[in-house]
């Protein structure tokens, strides 16, 4: 009896330090999400900007808690990626530390709603600048140039872009209803073109050998890269235009300019690459370059 | 209404897939649900054993699981398939379960003294299966069957959902979230698309079950 009870103490003993080794583990991962930003204290604005506003009053900022590398929210509650990072950097500019920013989740669905409504400041989440979208808010940036690509299957040497498709008869997988599932149809046909309704289905079939490549935006695939333990890589060749911009307060030119300059500056400073280089760059090798912004509008 | 109109030929293309993909799977199911049903009334207990666990299985899994496995499962012990073929065998192995019960119940409405006469004249159990009994209980289980086809043509839309592309369910969700067209209208399509398929089937069965019912 007494043996039976030193065993049970063991593997309790075992079995927390294995627990509290994992723990560790998922610490310091997201320590590494999370890179130091400049926080400029004396920040001078105009009385009635949205900068002296924000520097007062706190801000809060939209972004996604799902989506990897971008805008993920970990067991820690703090979101992480490079859209969190760039936001961070924007908020730095405005003497606002990072753990002074209130996140909000905004999934794709609910943006231009929170920005109208002000119960954000500004919405950085993989959002990409269009006219429809224009009409509502106002973009600054692009800050990222997104771009749909392809995922294949690491040791995959036959498919080289979009174009090597169809030559090769491969099967691709994308989710229905998406707008990449309608690009991708110029490059495939119909029967070699298989639609499931979430991504992960998409690697899944990918993984057992009945699809040759996956496709939709890089940011989406080099997600699913990173979580498939080095069996998938990214092409790194997007073949569309997704730009990606900071959402504000239609016609507030004054809060665009001034994020403008933020990020020019970030990237003179090499904090856009670091930004880059820790999230994102864990799985992609090229950093990219600050894209050439759009006119305030 | 226009998208309609516009998209005809999608819509047309999402009735011919639906179509073939429901042809295929009630063939299949009718075959295996007339096995399993035989065995069921078998006088072998394995036999029946297996009847039983096959309708136990298939009835009782939600089609999504069912097609879930056929979609995933299969290719992760290496059987690589189309997903057409895939999601048809998925809905006729669970459509079969439907069939099987379907025709047990007609086979337990044949009285019992036809089966005992036949044994009387000499007939072994096959034979007396396939000649007397099962006709007799084809002939009384028409409308459930037909209710079970019907059915089975509707649930045919949770392929889609596995890779199988192109089938009428598909084509409103293409049209609706890619193209950006108004849902109303789309799925207005979608539902005189099913109709279009559902509504003879019904009237098909109408007529074969005037000519083949009997009265008891």
């Amino acid at each position: 009896m007494r043996i039976r009870r030193t065993q049970w103490v063991i593997a309790l003993a075992a079995s927390l330090t294995m627990v509290l080794t994992a723990c560790g583990g998922g610490e310091n991962q997201l320590d590494s999400g999370g890179n130091e930003v400049q926080v400029n204290q004396d920040a001078q604005f105009p009385e009635g900007s949205t900068m002296a506003r924000v520097q007062s009053d706190g801000i809060t900022i939209g972004t996604k808690f799902d989506q990897p590398l971008f805008g993920l929210k970990g067991l820690d509650d703090k979101p992480q990626g490079f859209d969190v990072e760039i936001a961070k950097i924007i908020a730095g500019k405005m003497g606002i530390q990072p753990d002074q920013i209130e996140w909000v989740e905004t999934p794709s669905a609910t943006r231009e709603e929170v920005i109208e409504q002000g119960k954000v400041d500004m919405v950085v989440a993989t959002y990409t600048i269009n006219d429809e979208r224009a009409e509502r808010i106002s973009f600054a940036g692009p800050y990222y140039e997104a771009g749909q690509d392809l995922m294949v299957k690491a040791d995959n040497q036959t498919i080289t872009g979009p174009d090597s498709l169809r030559a090769s008869g491969a099967r691709v997988c994308t989710v229905s209803g998406s707008t990449p599932a309608e690009e991708i149809r110029k490059y495939v046909d119909p029967a070699n073109l298989v639609l499931f309704d979430v991504y992960s289905k998409c690697a899944d079939a990918l993984r057992t050998g009945q699809v040759d490549a996956v496709t939709t935006d890089n940011v989406i695939l080099l997600g699913l890269v990173e979580k498939s333990n080095g069996e998938f890589k990214l092409l790194e060749k997007p073949f569309t235009e997704e730009p990606y911009g900071v959402g504000i307060k239609k016609g507030d030119t004054q809060f665009c300019e001034f994020i403008h300059q933020s990020l020019t500056e970030a990237a003179e400073e090499g904090s856009y690459a670091k930004a880059w280089e820790a999230t994102a760059g864990t799985v992609s090798e090229q950093t990219p370059e600050l894209p050439q912004f759009g006119p305030c509008r | 209404m226009d998208v309609i109109v516009e998209n005809l030929p999608m819509y047309l293309d999402g009735v011919r897939v639906t179509l073939l993909i429901c042809l295929y799977a009630a063939v299949l199911a009718l075959v295996l649900g007339t096995l399993m049903a035989s065995f069921r009334v078998s006088p072998l207990p394995p036999l029946r054993g297996a009847g039983a666990s096959w309708v136990t299985i298939f009835r009782n899994c939600p089609l999504t699981v069912v097609l879930f496995f056929m979609a995933f499962g299969l290719p992760e012990i290496g059987l690589n398939g189309s997903y057409f073929w895939f999601g048809t065998v998925g809905l006729a192995l669970y459509t079969s379960a439907f069939v099987c019960e379907a025709l047990r119940s007609g086979i337990n409405a044949v009285p019992a003294g036809q089966a005992e006469a036949a044994r009387a004249v000499g007939l072994d159990f096959s034979q007396t299966l396939s000649l007397v009994v099962l006709p007799q209980a084809v002939r009384t289980v028409i409308p459930p069957l037909g209710n079970v086809y019907i059915a089975m043509i509707k649930n045919s839309a949770i392929v889609g959902a596995f890779g199988v592309g192109g089938d009428l369910f598909a084509v409103g969700t293409t049209l609706t979230s890619a193209r950006g067209e108004a849902a109303l209208p789309v799925l207005t399509g979608v539902v005189i698309g099913y109709l279009i398929i559902t509504i003879p089937a019904g009237l098909l069965l109408g007529v074969v079950e005037r000519k083949v019912a009997i009265a008891r």
